[in-house]
């Protein structure tokens, strides 16, 4: 049965590799588009199929303090949640990662209220991308499935959260081919997790942590946190070409970024998660466009990307989320990344609130993307 | 048709198991060695309101994610539908149209579209289910006008799908694909 492609929707991939990958606790409050992944796990649960503790928690806010409890005690914990759930959750988000604790979770990305939306986008992860979190973008189910596993493994060497970003719907509710690697395989990359003795909350060493830290110590606690994020880039690369090796997957990429098209492109389309399919069906033919897909977010692979970028001449930065009053997050992460230079960059809005991202729309933008002037952040897929 | 990117659109209402229908299509044509894409596009969560569902199946991997604006295939589970949604945006000469409708109420279409059929799935569903659930039932129409799943591979997607619901409905859920399907005349 290893190595086997089935036909799965997005979330059920989610949550057999969850059980494959064995956390000790799973707490979780339902909400549209993640519910499925959850209600999953309840039922492995319940069918005898799984060992770990579930926990159906009140709110979101609650979920997080459980597995935020469940990973200071020192055990591997999960949970996952989408846009109002995560925005519930944003204060043990932040406390999670201040207490360096290595949860991963899933986001199955919404957008925000209001007015109320339970389609796809990525308001939701934005709001907490300064947290101190690692985050993944996955544009297929199966590369979802893979970075969870990698996810496990960068937060427990690193004590280093990690949230695994999926398009909402558009992965989370799609069926298609996946391979679920065995808990056999995966404990070949990811051992069971054993903390060091002060690395988790023990009644026989009675110690504390995250309780008051004075002007004299927080400083350095946020400076410490910073630099052990930005230092995880180069962990990320290494576990990432490993776990490729290891599951036999052909995936080329550093496990940062992954740039394909031609070797000098006229112009790059920048995005994250599940639109890159649609851009690279729309170029397949284009000899003078490239993608930079981003896969992962935070920390921000400046180098890299700006080594990309740097060969072009038009950089279009297409993303499902806005900086409401300034610009696309991305956007303005890839203008930080690039000083001094002479590149016409812009910045494309799309598919607020789940709006289709249709191939005519990359198009649009690979052509527009290139006019002397014109508007530098656009919405594009106005009805 | 085989190195074709076949582009299915399932019209239906929420409540009739239109994205149940997608999903035995896209697994029936992934035991046959197909890449398949299954995904739905909800409007607002509740029984009764239009939905559409869309398959994409190919032999080469599917990259592309935005909806189904150019139908190969056309699946219209509920026939008031052709009233109030525009269910045929997008369609070709050659788009495969199925209808569930028992006979052809529709003259005008005719003369526009090459490929139409109508199959009667509510009455069969009636017959074996005692209630309007047209979804598995309307498949076997599918399977005879587009030869493009196995009536066989089809069962396999219905015993899978419904394992956990019992022999009762697997045995019903068969009985009245296999009766659609053979009731089903080109």
């Amino acid at each position: 049965m290893e190595n086997k492609k089935q036909l799965l929707e997005g979330s059920q991939a989610i949550a057999a590799v969850i059980k494959n990958i064995k956390p000790a606790v799973i707490s979780a409050y339902p909400i549209t588009p993640q519910t499925h992944i959850v209600e999953k796990l309840a039922k492995l649960k319940a069918d005898g199929e799984a060992d770990y503790e579930y926990l159906r928690a009140e709110s979101e806010f609650a979920a997080a303090s459980i597995i935020l409890g469940a990973s200071a005690t020192g055990v591997r914990s999960y949970s996952a949640t989408s846009s109002q759930g995560l925005l519930l959750m944003t204060e043990v988000i932040f406390n999670i990662a201040g207490l360096r604790l290595p949860v991963v979770m899933t986001c199955a990305n919404r957008a925000i209220s209001a007015p109320i939306n339970i389609w796809n986008d990525h308001s939701d992860v934005m709001t907490i991308r300064d947290a101190g979190w690692i985050h993944f973008f996955a544009d297929s189910n199966q590369e979802a499935v893979d970075l969870h596993i990698l996810a496990y493994k960068i937060a427990e060497q690193l004590r280093l959260p990690v949230m695994v970003n999926v398009d909402g719907f558009i992965l989370t509710h799609a069926f298609e081919p996946v391979i679920i690697p065995s808990s056999k395989i995966i404990k070949k990359f990811l051992p069971n997790y054993a903390p060091k003795a002060d690395q988790f909350l023990n009644p026989k060493k009675p110690m504390t942590f995250g309780i008051f830290a004075t002007p004299a110590d927080y400083f350095e606690t946020r400076e410490n946190l910073h630099h052990d994020l930005t230092a995880s880039l180069t962990i990320i690369k290494k576990e990432y070409k490993d776990l490729m090796h290891l599951l036999g997957r052909k995936n080329k990429d550093s496990g940062l970024v992954e740039y394909s098209g031609p070797k000098k492109p006229e112009t790059i389309l920048v995005a994250m998660g599940s639109v890159i399919g649609t851009i690279r069906e729309t170029l397949k033919n284009d000899q003078r466009t490239g993608l930079l897909k981003i896969k992962t977010y935070r920390p921000f692979p400046a180098k890299e990307v700006s080594q990309i970028l740097l060969t072009a001449k038009n950089i279009a930065v297409i993303e499902k989320a806005i900086s409401l009053g300034q610009a696309g997050p991305l956007f303005s992460d890839i203008q930080a990344s690039l000083p001094n230079n002479q590149l016409n960059i812009k910045n494309y809005i799309v598919g607020l609130g789940g709006r289709d991202i249709t191939q005519k729309m990359i198009r649009e933008i690979v052509t527009d993307v290139k006019k002397k002037n014109g508007q530098k952040i656009k919405f594009i897929g106005k009805i | 048709m085989k190195n074709k990117l076949e582009q299915i659109r399932i019209h239906g209402r929420g409540g009739q198991g239109v994205v149940t229908a997608t999903e035995l299509i896209a697994l029936a044509a992934f035991y046959e060695g197909y890449e398949a894409q299954a995904f739905p596009n909800f409007g607002v969560e509740r029984t009764g309101a239009p939905i559409q569902s869309f398959v994409r199946l190919s032999h080469q991997a599917i990259t592309t994610r935005e909806q189904i604006y150019q139908p190969s295939i056309l699946i219209i589970q509920d026939a008031t539908l052709l009233e109030s949604v525009d269910v045929f945006a997008g369609r070709t000469p050659e788009t495969i149209i199925i209808i569930n409708a028992p006979e052809n109420k529709w003259p005008e279409l005719k003369k526009k579209f090459k490929y139409l059929y109508f199959t009667a799935a509510t009455e069969i569903a009636m017959e074996i289910f005692g209630k309007n659930i047209v979804n598995t039932t309307i498949l076997g129409a599918f399977a005879k006008y587009t030869g493009l799943v196995s009536l066989e591979s089809l069962k396999k997607a219905i015993t899978e799908k419904f394992k956990e619901k019992g022999q009762e409905i697997i045995k019903k859920n068969i009985l009245a694909i296999t009766k659609n399907y053979e009731s089903a005349n080109h």
